[in-house]
């Protein structure tokens, strides 16, 4: 049981026992003579033996109304249950003593510590930004692997997620990146925001040991909800996690990290739900809404005119069967500001991190790079090394049917390109590289190109950086 | 939402979502009400019995039954004026920057307030009215009574569509929007008018649509080029480029007036039209992009039933321009979302579904918008012509356009620009795919006149070798190009200098985000010269890995970097040495 129940908002309407429960069934009940209570609201479910459950109201209708129990309705009754309405919405407590804390996925702290010292109560499904209070988000973050500095730079105030698979190294990816994350030239460190949904206990245990020692701590805020806890706490965990780094970043100015794990596990919950109000499904079971109730997550990454702090998100997403056109990271794609794309095959052949470049993708980056930024040749650097490696890899499919002695001497040097491009620039074991050792070492693969070949670079860019070295000559 | 004539009240009865129903209210379908005591608008959707069901512009968290609910009378409409241009709008047409203004918001950050409400239109702004007419003089709708200077434009003031008689009462200089400019017949009519969104607005005749609406994009102008008045879909997966491409349209089309639909998308892509447009210059003008520009944004967090709504307040907006005598692009980024919006209303009603989820009603709804593009002789004496042309943007689920509403958007656009995964995984972007795209414009006539006579047989020249080379390269990965002959192979050469010298456009170089008519002329002759001269040299003999592998057509590929102005001469100069460099093959 759960011990600490959220206070309501500032102004709590008078509390009404309603003993009128018609319907129990899965997550929800359906309760009687429910005047005056409101869509949205959240209320305490009171078991016949005094356990104290919270809800949500997801439907009134005439004197109904639905309510979803977060702690799931086992030992509910008709007689003996109360459903306790208190006029109050979905609370997190915030303050500065946020930071350090570890809770559940409702926000209640798990640590043993004390209360959370508020200083205000925000109402955890926030409010949309105005568009125009936006600033575009522009400041590159280094976050030390050359696959997503390089080719998919993610910018403060990005939404980026990773799709991974199942058995695919994303949660070590993650906190390397959580670890080494930095602004250029500033020392401003990320707070980090940690949301996991529905994660096994060796998870919980992996994110702990590398997020909760004493020096990461000082700089984190967790959010737990495991694979056994409550489905629909599920639904409550990134908002509560998102409110806090709301909190953060535009009342504290501080740079927030947001990560968010496992999608997947939340788009499951939501499915779960909707089933359970028979709702009328969409593609694979999951419901209509799914597209707007992510995009209500997402959205809530960016940065404001003239306010100092940021919120950039990233997700993990185990695709189901390593499928992208699964619905949960298809709606997420379009969604997001680009993704990063595991690779079963380069993880297979021990590249780490396994970044597959082809269909990953930042849509922010050329708001972020070039000069004054990172470097005046990264544009056209990334281009040129997508347009290479996207050729070397055409040739390595053809080359599997008609064999590499029928490739031309070009076509070869493309093909050799495409093998070094993943084993030198996208494989590091681990070692974080600055954004000038990726730079170079890009150009150091492009050096086995002639310079009229490489036609996305512009000549003065090429004059600077190009040093053509023709290794097929010298080698044979 | 303006006026607010209260006919009836009733009682909330059920809130689920978007959705509400109320007892007790006397309301037509589609009149506007005003929902529980923080009246958030929404609108009657359906009539069953005593309950009214009603679709609620904003999030009703909250909203208990037994609450108020008050009917305007009237239906959705829109504020037409001068004083549009430049705005940036949510769905139901409240102005961004005007709610933004208002620090009313509890997390120090401008959110959306939840019955926030303010006017599209400036009441107090005054603008400078000179007459066109004459008191006395006897007008019908459509007529011109007068202009106002707006953004880089003279904003006519028109009589509107429904009201004629003689001019009294005419006034001139500084007024404001709600005052009236002139009488006429019994009727005042002031700069502000209304218009409800779900009506088309009325001209005197539809016109043929034969001149293109040129985009800059080599792609499309050359190859499936869309006319003034036309409609396109632009199905593509995400990371396709949907709304770099849009984006691009919006910056570089020929238009006169640009409206930019964010229909469910992103906030950060608003941001940065909002940074972009006003630093761009409007070639033909000379003033900032968002001078021409009204942007109706509507993210993907804000409420679903405003989406729905936001397309229709764009179309409209486009189409009391259009009245003006001027040339409208309207780009809506996403119809995807649009649609699911009106699925998520359906489902809340339970209605019986379709297709995937969505209501029957889903190709009557679009083709309802798609409609409303065209060219027209205006209402009025003036002879104006205007036109509406619709750019739509789908976002199939999964990339497979075998789904409902890009199969429903194919049957009712003249364009489709078939954006392709695997494209723009190789970075070849705009990503449209050359084999799958059409447009069933004729327009060859019109480039014949205009750019030149041998456009239509170098476009079909193009589209001829890049159908081609398709063929052959489903060959080439069976057995390897060794297997084709030697014309084959400079068939390849070919189809990868048109593929990426030609195709492929950088929406983000400076030099080659826009493309002038007459460079892509240039380009493709030069590329049609090298075909020419490649074809001779393997005649003769010349082995086409050899003739292929002469440098000076690798420079085919900078020519896009080329200034307007020397283009014609170093096309010249470069054809000449390819020329020369194959002939000296042996």
């Amino acid at each position: 049981m759960k011990s600490t129940v959220p206070e309501a908002g500032p102004t709590p309407k008078l509390s009404i026992d309603h003993r009128t429960v018609t319907y129990v069934s899965g997550p929800l009940l359906i309760a009687e003579q429910a005047q005056g209570v409101g869509y949205d609201e959240l209320v305490d479910v009171i078991a016949p033996d005094g356990d104290v459950r919270r809800g949500r109201v997801l439907e009134v209708s005439g004197d109904k109304m639905t309510v979803q129990v977060l702690e799931g309705t086992r030992g509910l009754d008709r007689q003996g249950t109360v459903v306790r309405t208190r006029g109050a919405f979905a609370r997190l407590p915030v303050g500065p003593g946020l930071i350090g804390r570890i809770l559940d996925g409702a926000g209640v702290p798990i640590d043993g510590g004390p209360p959370l010292l508020a200083v205000a109560e925000r109402d955890v499904n926030g409010a949309p930004m105005n568009p125009v209070a936006r600033d575009h988000p522009s400041e590159f973050i280094e976050t030390g692997i050359s696959a997503i500095d390089g080719l998919n730079t993610l910018v403060r105030g990005q939404k980026l997620p990773i799709f991974s698979g199942f058995g695919l190294p994303a949660n070590e990816l993650v906190v390397q990146i959580a670890a080494s994350a930095r602004v250029l030239g500033s020392d401003e460190d990320f707070v980090v925001v940690f949301a996991a949904m529905g994660v096994t206990q060796r998870e919980a245990a992996y994110f702990r040991g590398q997020f909760a020692d004493s020096a990461a701590l000082e700089r984190t805020v967790l959010f737990l909800n495991l694979a056994d806890d409550p489905t629909v706490e599920r639904l409550l965990t990134p908002r509560a996690a998102l409110t806090a780094a709301e909190y953060l970043a535009w009342e504290e100015d501080r740079h927030v990290l947001v990560i968010l794990t496992d999608i997947t596990n939340y788009c499951e919950a939501l499915r779960e739900v909707a089933a359970a109000r028979e709702e009328i499904p969409g593609r694979r079971g999951y419901p209509g809404y799914m597209y707007t109730d992510l995009a209500s997550l997402f959205e809530r990454a960016g940065r404001v005119r003239g306010r100092r702090g940021s919120v950039t998100q990233l997700m993990i997403l185990s695709m189901p069967d390593d499928d992208i056109s699964h619905p949960i990271p298809d709606l997420t794609g379009y969604i997001t500001e680009g993704q990063i794309v595991l690779s079963r095959d380069l993880h297979r052949r021990g590249i780490s991190p396994p970044i597959d470049v082809l269909p990953s993708l930042s849509r922010l980056m050329n708001a972020g790079i070039g000069a004054g930024r990172t470097r005046e040749d990264h544009s056209a650097v990334a281009d040129q090394l997508y347009a290479c490696f996207a050729r070397g890899r055409e040739l390595r499919q053809l080359c599997s049917i008609v064999g590499e002695s029928a490739l031309s001497e070009e076509d070869r040097r493309f093909l050799a390109f495409a093998e070094d491009f993943e084993q030198r620039f996208v494989g590091q074991s681990g070692v974080s590289r600055t954004l000038v050792e990726t730079l170079d070492r890009a150009w150091e693969l492009l050096a086995r190109f002639p310079a009229a070949e490489l036609k996305r670079v512009k000549p003065d860019i090429l004059a600077r950086y190009h040093h053509y070295k023709d290794e097929m000559a010298e080698t044979s | 939402m303006n006026t607010q004539t209260l006919t009836d009240a009733g009682t909330l009865w059920r809130v689920a979502g978007p959705v509400a129903e109320a007892i007790g209210l006397h309301a037509r379908l589609y009149d506007v009400v005003l929902v529980g005591t923080a009246q958030l608008p929404g609108e009657v959707i359906r009539i069953d019995g005593e309950r009214c069901v009603i679709q609620v512009y904003e999030d009703t968290a909250g909203l208990a039954v037994g609450e108020p609910v008050v009917n305007t009378g009237q239906p959705l409409q829109v504020e037409l004026g001068p004083g549009l241009l430049g705005q940036i709008l949510d769905g139901t047409q409240r102005p961004l920057r005007e709610l933004a203004r208002r620090g009313d918001n509890p997390y120090a950050v401008a959110t959306i307030a939840r019955g926030a409400r303010a006017t599209a239109l400036d009441r107090e702004r005054r603008w400078d009215f000179s007459p066109a007419v004459r008191e006395g003089d006897q007008v019908g709708s459509g007529d011109l009574l007068g202009t106002v200077p707006d953004a880089a434009m003279a904003h006519r003031v028109l009589v509107p569509p429904g009201v004629s008689g003689i001019v009294r009462n005419l006034r001139t200089g500084l007024l404001r929007v709600s005052e009236p400019v002139a009488t006429v017949g019994d009727e005042e009519v002031a700069m502000l008018q209304y218009w409800p969104v779900r009506q088309a607005r009325p001209a005197s005749q539809r016109l043929a649509l034969e001149v293109p609406l040129v985009t800059g994009q080599r792609v499309i102008d050359t190859l499936f080029p869309i006319a003034r008045g036309g409609a396109a879909a632009i199905p593509g997966g995400f990371g396709t480029g949907k709304t770099v491409l849009e984006q691009s349209l919006a910056k570089w089309s020929t238009a006169d007036v640009v409206i930019y639909i964010g229909c469910g998308e992103r906030g950060n892509e608003l941001a940065e039209v909002l940074e972009e447009f006003p630093a761009l210059v409007d070639p033909r003008t000379g003033t900032s992009l968002m001078q021409r520009t009204v942007l109706i944004a509507n993210t993907s967090n804000m409420p679903v039933a405003a989406r729905e709504a936001s397309i229709y307040t764009g179309i409209t907006i486009a189409e009391f321009f259009r009245d003006q005598g001027l040339h409208v692009a309207l780009m809506a980024d996403s119809t995807s979302r649009w649609g699911e919006a009106l699925r998520e209303v359906s489902s809340r009603l339970e209605e019986m579904p379709a297709e995937e989820g969505y209501p029957a009603y889903l190709a009557t709804r679009l083709a309802e918008f798609y409609e409303r593009a065209g060219a027209v002789r205006c209402l009025g004496d003036e002879n104006r012509t205007g036109s509406v042309t619709v750019i739509g943007a789908v976002s199939p689920a999964g990339g497979d356009f075998s789904e409902p509403i890009t199969q429903h958007s194919l049957r009712l656009a003249g364009t489709f620009w078939a954006l392709d995964t695997a494209l723009a995984r190789r970075r070849h972007f705009p990503s449209i795919n050359w084999t799958r795209s059409y447009t069933l414009y004729q327009l060859d006539g019109w480039f014949a006149d205009e750019v030149s006579a041998d456009w239509p047989v170098l476009r079909a020249w193009a589209l001829d070798m890049l159908q081609r080379e398709t063929s052959l390269l489903e060959i080439v990965q069976l057995l390897g190009a060794d297997a084709l002959a030697a014309p084959q192979r400079v068939v390849l050469t070919i189809g990868r200098l048109l593929r990426e010298d030609f195709l492929q456009q950088s929406a983000f170089d400076e030099g080659d985000a826009s493309c002038s008519l007459a460079k892509q002329h240039t380009m493709l002759t030069a590329i049609h010269a090298a075909h020419d001269a490649l074809a001779t040299a393997v005649e003769r003999g010349v082995a086409p890995d050899t003739a292929s592998a002469v440098p000076t057509l690798l420079e085919i590929g900078r020519m896009r970097a080329w200034p307007e102005a020397e283009m014609a001469q170093l096309s010249k100069d470069l054809t000449a040495r390819i020329r020369t460099q194959l002939e000296e093959l042996r």
